[in-house]
């Protein structure tokens, strides 16, 4: 099968790669281009590990086609600092230890994001409810679900 | 230590790994990759039980892209009649784990690989691959593994006499059972089922090796313990453990299932024969046929009262699965199920038995769960019966220091009974409980208890200063959970310093001195240990050399707030050197500042654990939710707090999805129907609540900081305590696990 040319724009930044045509979003990312902060945990869409947003969207990297990606903008981990400076989610985990082994951290990280831009202010329930496409075995997600609490509050009384 | 106000131990630092982990640039071992390398696939069985007759590969070696295949004939082989044992590890079995040799014992089980040019092309070759089967029957549940007529997996295997599958027991006991169940005035025995269950680390296995072209061997891999992958790597290539470098990537999750091996050695022979670098990643299916699970289990608990609750007699008779190959965790129910009670006249007793399931792996408090399961089970319904509060029940029969423990020590400082009673007066266990909210949903609340055994064992570590003034630490532990934080509180704390100049390391085999694996709850209780008598050593050549500056004695100067002192007006009146002023002079004054320590370390005492949860059954539909969670811990000293909650948080609800949700299930041709998170139901986030830890800080008398392991303890109450839940709210009482809702359901049916 011969590869195909997608020209699409990661963490704000233009970027063009080879895909085959049946390779997925996530393997594009840890393979060729590199980013291999996006994990895999499952393949199959269960476990968020792979959470990237697509426009603006979260999306499972693993059951997208890196195909799909041609003109969009990619989110993934790698973009969600400014430079050494972390974004509140990143810094309130931790500060209140949200994370234990951390692989599950990016896609609960980007999930929660996500999460906070639709609803700035979630119950405790809708956080639950928003990170529940997203597996931790780690942590039994009490410490997540404070931490993403304590952000929103931070993050409104910011704005 | 205790009685000197912290700034470092007991606080919530951040941990020196955390913003390569919140920001993805920690390397996982998935994430490697080398110039040159090609890609490793495994084939795997399609039978649960079948001879292998033969294996051609020829086909596969032709395929273009193909640069080596592999199979059980490149893999020591360990003869069948003679153990070789590392650590708790036969060898025998560890070699037909990795590469099936006789016989595949389970579907899905490794019966060759491939290296190639790509992950797809390697999949290709193995479907090229030609094994003559001869297919046999096979068996899955432990009652039909161990009925006369079984199917055999082992047929060179005997028990009493025949062959059969019962492949080992264990027995501890002490008093007379028999004379004791006379003497009790209730005496209840029940029987109970569990299924096995995964680890269920969200990070599958993984591992980059580089075979070069002097026969030494380079390994990145995701364990709990590099040491151990060099040392199981060397015994099934033949390769001398000093031509193998293993070094620990960042490890996502193993809770004990990544303390054994699968892709190493298979890897290492990929490589050796193709001359590539060669990547191996298990894909979540992999990871669910063919690595752990924990051991399902069939026990049966016998335990005679007195009238006051006073326990007289118990035994315990527990079936294990091992999964194909001998080795489940029999000391966990053996030794655990009554450790917590002073108990005059026990009989515990374990077997071990095979049948066509994947080999089981450790996970947390091994083998402890499904016994305290049984147990205290057991005592809900004396307590019940007697007409006692079932923690009051517990209180009367707790162990305590001096007491001699069933599986051999005598207790030291423990705090068992301090767990018991921190629940019985928590608000949460007299809060009321409305036990009929709603039309069609009960409610109830349940307690158990658990025990651990914790460990010490070897570890090393080296503090360094550099020649800024900062402070590194390299341990000989992957860091599963955080044990860096720990590491570097203890390390700022004696030193004086910031912690945030103190950053902590995890060295490979070949830089740090041996260090025994990540597991057994010992990790922060070890490091801690070795990190202190290091520290210490440093701090007394940084007085030495403050001494040498100041022409006086070594005795005459004090260490404190992270500066050499003159200690008292006597030693002379000299400015403070501080560790920064040190360390510029290091290499005119004596040298480089630093050193290693490597201790076989001691004194480990045991956790215990006590738990209360509310939950809230639909009667209609079957499912059982948890409402509210309290588990109280002996904790000996929270160096780190938030991560020893962390710690007691995730085990709960690890507790609470084997409890609830999670098993194994199978076809009639004994594979795996449920091999995807999809089917295989973890506990998310929706399906639990804050799990509020009481952490109990009774200093650990044998240990520098107070330390105790904390890792496993969480576990052992969750299955019990959810069940006594379950009872309360329905009088009706689960003996088999998971209460997933059709099982649920079902049995409310039946009772009407
Ligand atoms: S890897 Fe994509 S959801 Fe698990
Ligand atoms: S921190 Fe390990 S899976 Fe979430």
């Amino acid at each position: 099968m011969s590869k195909l040319h997608i020209a699409t724009s990661i963490n704000g930044e233009p970027v063009e790669f080879l895909a085959d045509p049946s390779a997925s979003m996530l393997d594009a990312l840890r393979g060729p281009l590199g980013l291999t902060g996006t994990k895999e945990g499952c393949g199959t869409g269960d476990c968020g590990a792979c959470s990237i947003t697509v426009d603006g969207r979260l999306v499972c990297a693993c059951l997208m086609l890196a195909v799909e990606s041609e003109g969009h903008e990619i989110g993934t981990i790698e973009g969600m600092a400014q430079g050494d400076h972390l974004h509140p989610l990143q810094q309130k985990f931790l500060e209140m230890a949200a994370l234990q082994c951390g692989i599950c951290t990016p896609g609960m990280l980007m999930a929660s994001r996500a999460l906070l831009e639709k609803n700035p202010d979630p119950t405790e329930e809708e956080v639950r409810f928003g990170l529940a496409g997203n597996l931790c075995r780690c942590t039994g997600y009490d410490k997540i679900v404070r931490a993403v609490l304590e952000t929103a509050a931070e993050m409104r009384g910011a704005a | 230590m205790n009685e000197m106000s912290n700034k470092w131990i007991g606080k919530n630092t951040i941990r020196p790994d955390g913003a390569d982990k919140v920001t993805g640039r920690a390397g996982y071992a998935a994430d490697n990759t080398m110039p040159g390398m090609v890609w490793g696939k495994v084939l795997r069985s399609p039978h649960a039980h079948a001879r292998i007759r033969s294996i051609d590969t020829s086909k596969a070696e032709a395929l273009p892209g193909v640069k080596a295949v592999v199979t059980r004939d490149d893999i020591v082989e360990f003869p069948l009649d003679k153990s070789v044992m590392l650590g708790i590890q036969d060898m025998r079995w560890m070699c037909r784990n990795v590469m099936a040799r006789e016989k595949a014992l389970f579907h899905g089980h490794a019966v060759a690989a491939v290296a190639a040019i790509s992950e797809e092309v390697a999949a290709h070759a193995c479907s090229l691959i030609e094994v003559d089967y001869e297919v046999l029957p096979h068996v899955i549940e432990i009652e039909d593994a161990i009925k006369p007529d079984a199917p055999i997996l082992h047929e060179w295997n005997q028990f009493e006499g025949k062959p059969s599958n019962i492949a080992g027991t264990m027995v501890l006991k002490t008093g007379d059972v028999e004379a004791g169940f006379a003497e009790a005035d209730i005496v209840v025995e029940r029987t109970f089922k569990t299924r096995p269950v995964h680890q269920g680390y969200i990070e599958p296995h993984a591992c980059t090796v580089s075979y070069a072209a002097d026969g030494r061997v380079t390994i990145w891999s995701s364990s709990q313990g590099q040491f151990m992958v060099r040392a199981m790597t060397s015994l099934l290539t033949g390769i001398p453990q000093s031509d193998i470098r293993a070094i620990p990537a960042e490890i996502g999750g193993g809770f004990g299932g990544k303390t054994i091996i699968y892709l190493e050695p298979v890897a290492v022979m990929l490589s050796k024969k193709s001359g590539r670098p060669v990547k191996m990643v298990m894909t979540r299916e992999e990871v669910q046929r063919a690595t752990g699970p924990a051991p399902g289990s069939l026990s049966t608990v016998k335990i005679g009262a007195k009238k006051d609750g006073t326990i007289v007699a118990a035994k315990g008779t527990f079936y294990l699965q091992a999964g194909g190959l001998p080795g489940s965790p029999l000391r966990g129910p053996v030794g655990c199920s009554f450790a917590q009670y002073a108990i005059p006249n026990i009989l515990s007793v374990g077997f071990d038995v095979v049948s066509n399931r994947s080999k089981v792996a450790a996970y947390r408090a091994p083998g402890a769960p499904l016994g305290a399961f049984a147990t205290e089970c057991v005592l809900d319904e004396i307590a019940q019966a007697l007409g006692l509060d079932p923690l009051e029940m517990r209180l009367k029969n707790t162990v305590k220091a001096g007491d001699k423990a069933i599986y051999g020590p005598t207790f030291g400082a423990i705090t068992f009974k301090e767990t018991v009673e921190s629940i019985k007066h928590h608000p949460h266990y007299s809060a009321p409980l409305d036990k009929n909210p709603r039309p069609g949903v009960k409610r109830g609340r349940g307690v158990a208890s658990g025990f651990w055994y914790n460990a010490g064992g070897e570890s090393s570590v080296q503090v360094n200063i550099t020649e800024d003034g900062n402070v590194l630490v390299t341990t000989g532990h992957p860091d599963v959970g955080g044990s860096r934080a720990s590491i570097s509180n203890v390390v700022a704390e004696l030193l004086g310093v910031d912690h945030a100049r103190v950053n902590v390391m995890i060295g490979d085999t070949q830089t740090i001195g041996f260090s025994n694996l990540t597991g057994g709850s010992r990790v922060t209780f070890a490091s801690a240990l070795v990190a202190t008598s290091a520290t210490e050593k440093v701090i007394g050549d940084l007085r030495q050399r403050a001494a040498k500056i100041w022409n006086i004695d070594a005795e005459a100067v004090k260490w404190q707030d992270g500066m050499a002192l003159p200690a008292g007006d006597n030693a002379g009146k000299f400015p403070p050197l501080s560790l920064k002023e040190l360390a510029a002079k290091a290499n005119e004054m004596g040298g480089p500042i630093g050193t290693q320590v490597q201790l076989n370390t001691t004194g480990a005492d045991p956790g215990f654990a006590t738990h209360c949860v509310d939950v809230e059954v639909d009667v209609d539909l079957g499912i059982v939710r948890v409402l509210r969670y309290t588990a109280a811990q002996d904790v000996g000293r929270a160096l780190h707090p938030a991560y020893v909650e962390g710690q007691i948080q995730g085990g709960v609800v690890q507790g609470i999805g084997w409890a609830l949700s999670e098993e194994y299930l199978y076809d009639a041709k004994g594979r795996v129907d449920n091999a995807a998170f999809l089917d295989y139901r973890m506990p998310v986030c929706s399906d639990v609540p804050m799990i509020e830890p009481v952490m109990l800080e009774i200093p650990n008398p044998k240990h520098p900081q107070g330390v105790r392991g904390v890792g496993e303890a969480p576990i052992v109450p969750p299955l019990a305590a959810i069940a006594n839940a379950v009872h309360d709210a329905l009088g009706v009482r689960f003996y088999e696990l998971p209460m997933s809702p059709p099982k649920v359901s079902a049995r409310l049916d039946a009772a009407g």
